[in-house]
């Protein structure tokens, strides 16, 4: 169902921070950066907002990216395929490896594959499609990444690569933007005009990951950011939390 | 398919084969963990029960019902709610249905799971798509005002508790007061003062929790039969159709 809209309806509903798929239980990271002073004012949220976007933002977009392009062209070869070797109904379980082998810290997989769970449960219920049910089959019990799932429910509605990373991108500073106005109470004025400064690069990593959407899934993006793995691990283990992650 | 499903729009019957869930909402300190604890206690031996904790902060109330072991600890799950306690009981539920169904998952077919809500204001509400029955504990340490200013779960919660009866007289808390003014705006839904110091037990919820699962049963009963009854009433139409051989 291509849309004519520019600004396509069902595309910002899975942008929407109200999209009942889980997003306000998680940080995104920010709350043991704040935890460990590292983020402590509107300045260093901003900081840390564009070193999430250029690392961990541009390996989800990337692989949203290549999700979504996996899911179109697999629906247009028809449902049921199995590629050769274990990867699963389609192939999602080599596409789901290569996001694993990009999130090293155990944290961060659990949390990906609870946050890509909720979001296939609400895309399920709203952009019922063939490779979103082959995602629920390949990874039942633990949960598929939520890049994928963002790939695949944009491919549901008919959206595009571009579109898959574009959402992608903007979720990754978006959900710690809105964490760090709880946490540490800050503006959000402010906190916004942080954000708006951010957009032409949201646009530009979206890009960037775009591009690669239908190149070799073992070339894509797999840059890391090891004090954001750190943190990630050392608020698993924190005994005053409010966020998942 | 055929069965009645709309007698009743804010009553939804628990889908036939899974447990009942019991929502437990109140304010912050009222007494749900303790009426969890004495719920369990009470029912342990008679039903297949488990547990869902929110906690805002910690993993304290989990930890204190694996402490007082009122279940196996593989029972009792918890779930961190990001700040918002109220959201992942009501507008994202995503992580509650996530820990539901993996008590189920674990453990097969329960016939209750207990879904305690983080402590919350006097507008939270559980959603339908979580909890098909709900409580709201209320305290008369709180304030005696508390019913008549009411809200949401003052209202509309299926079992309004006004607990530890035990400090009225030291409070000062007028108990026929609060009984009155949650009547008035209960519409007949039924009000339980208990002490859970005084009735560790808490018969009189224990009870209503009796009457709830066997209501429960009877309408998904009812449900059966009356689907049975339209199959054989289909069969015999499309026998009285079909060609003669
Ligand atoms: N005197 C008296 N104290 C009670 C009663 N019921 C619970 N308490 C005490 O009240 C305190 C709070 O009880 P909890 O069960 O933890 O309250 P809660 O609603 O779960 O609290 P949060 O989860 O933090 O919102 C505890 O110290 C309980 O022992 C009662 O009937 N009488
Ligand atoms: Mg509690």
């Amino acid at each position: 169902m291509p849309s004519p809209s520019a600004l396509p309806a069902h595309l910002l509903l899975l942008a929407d921070s109200r999209l009942p798929a889980g997003g306000h239980a998680h940080s995104g990271g920010l709350e043991p950066a704040v935890a460990a002073g590292a983020v402590t004012d509107v300045a260093s949220l901003a900081a840390f907002l564009r070193g999430r976007l250029a690392t961990a933002g541009l390996v989800a977009a990337a692989l949203a990216a290549a999700s979504c392009h996996h899911a179109t062209t697999r629906a247009d070869v028809g449902e049921g395929h199995t590629t050769p070797g274990d990867a699963g109904p389609d192939g999602w379980g080599l596409l789901d490896a290569e996001a694993d082998a990009r999130t090293p810290s155990p944290a961060q997989r659990s949390a990906s594959r609870a946050q890509g769970r909720s979001l296939l449960r609400v895309a399920r219920a709203t952009w019922p499609h063939p490779s979103l049910d082959a995602l629920a089959a390949g990874a039942a019990g633990h949960g598929p990444h939520h890049p994928l799932v963002i790939g695949a429910a944009t491919a549901a509605m008919g959206g595009t690569a571009a579109q898959a990373a574009a959402v992608t991108a903007y979720g990754t500073v978006t959900g710690a933007a809105s964490a760090a106005v709880r946490l540490l109470g800050l503006d959000p004025l402010s906190v916004n005009r942080a954000l708006g400064t951010l957009a032409a690069r949201i646009d530009a990593v979206a890009a960037d990951a775009a591009a690669r959407a239908d190149g070799p899934w073992a070339g894509l993006p797999a840059l890391t950011a090891p004090q954001l793995d750190l943190y990630a691990e050392t608020h698993r283990k924190a005994e005053l939390r409010l966020f998942e992650s | 398919m055929g069965a009645v499903h709309d007698h009743d729009p804010h009553r939804a019957a628990p889908a036939r084969g899974r447990a009942l869930r019991l929502g437990i909402g109140g304010p912050v300190g009222s007494g749900k963990t303790a009426l969890t604890a004495a719920l369990c206690r009470t029912l342990r031996d008679e039903l297949e029960l488990a547990v869902v904790t929110n906690d805002i902060y910690t993993t304290e109330d989990a930890d204190f019902l694996r402490r007082e072991a009122v279940l196996p600890d593989d029972r009792i799950a918890a779930v961190r709610t990001g700040a918002c306690p109220h959201t992942a009981i009501r507008d994202d539920i995503s992580a509650n249905l996530d820990a539901v169904e993996a008590l189920e998952a674990r453990h097969g077919r329960l016939d209750l799971i207990i879904v305690e809500s983080g402590g919350d204001n006097l507008t939270a509400l559980f959603s339908r798509g979580l909890a098909d029955r709900q409580i709201f504990v209320l305290d008369v340490a709180g304030g005696d005002d508390v019913p008549r200013k009411g809200g949401l779960g003052v209202a509309a919660a299926d079992l309004l508790v006004i607990n530890k009866t035990d400090l009225a007289p030291l409070v000062g808390s007028d108990l026929d007061m609060m009984g009155r003014d949650a009547a008035r705006v209960r519409d007949g839904r039924p009000v339980a003062f208990t002490s859970l110091r005084e009735r560790p037990s808490a018969p009189e919820v224990a009870a209503w929790v009796r009457a709830v699962l066997r209501e429960a049963h009877e309408e998904a009963h009812e449900e059966a039969h009356q689907e049975v009854h339209d199959e054989a009433h289909r069969d015999a139409a499309s026998r009285a159709h079909a060609p003669t051989a």
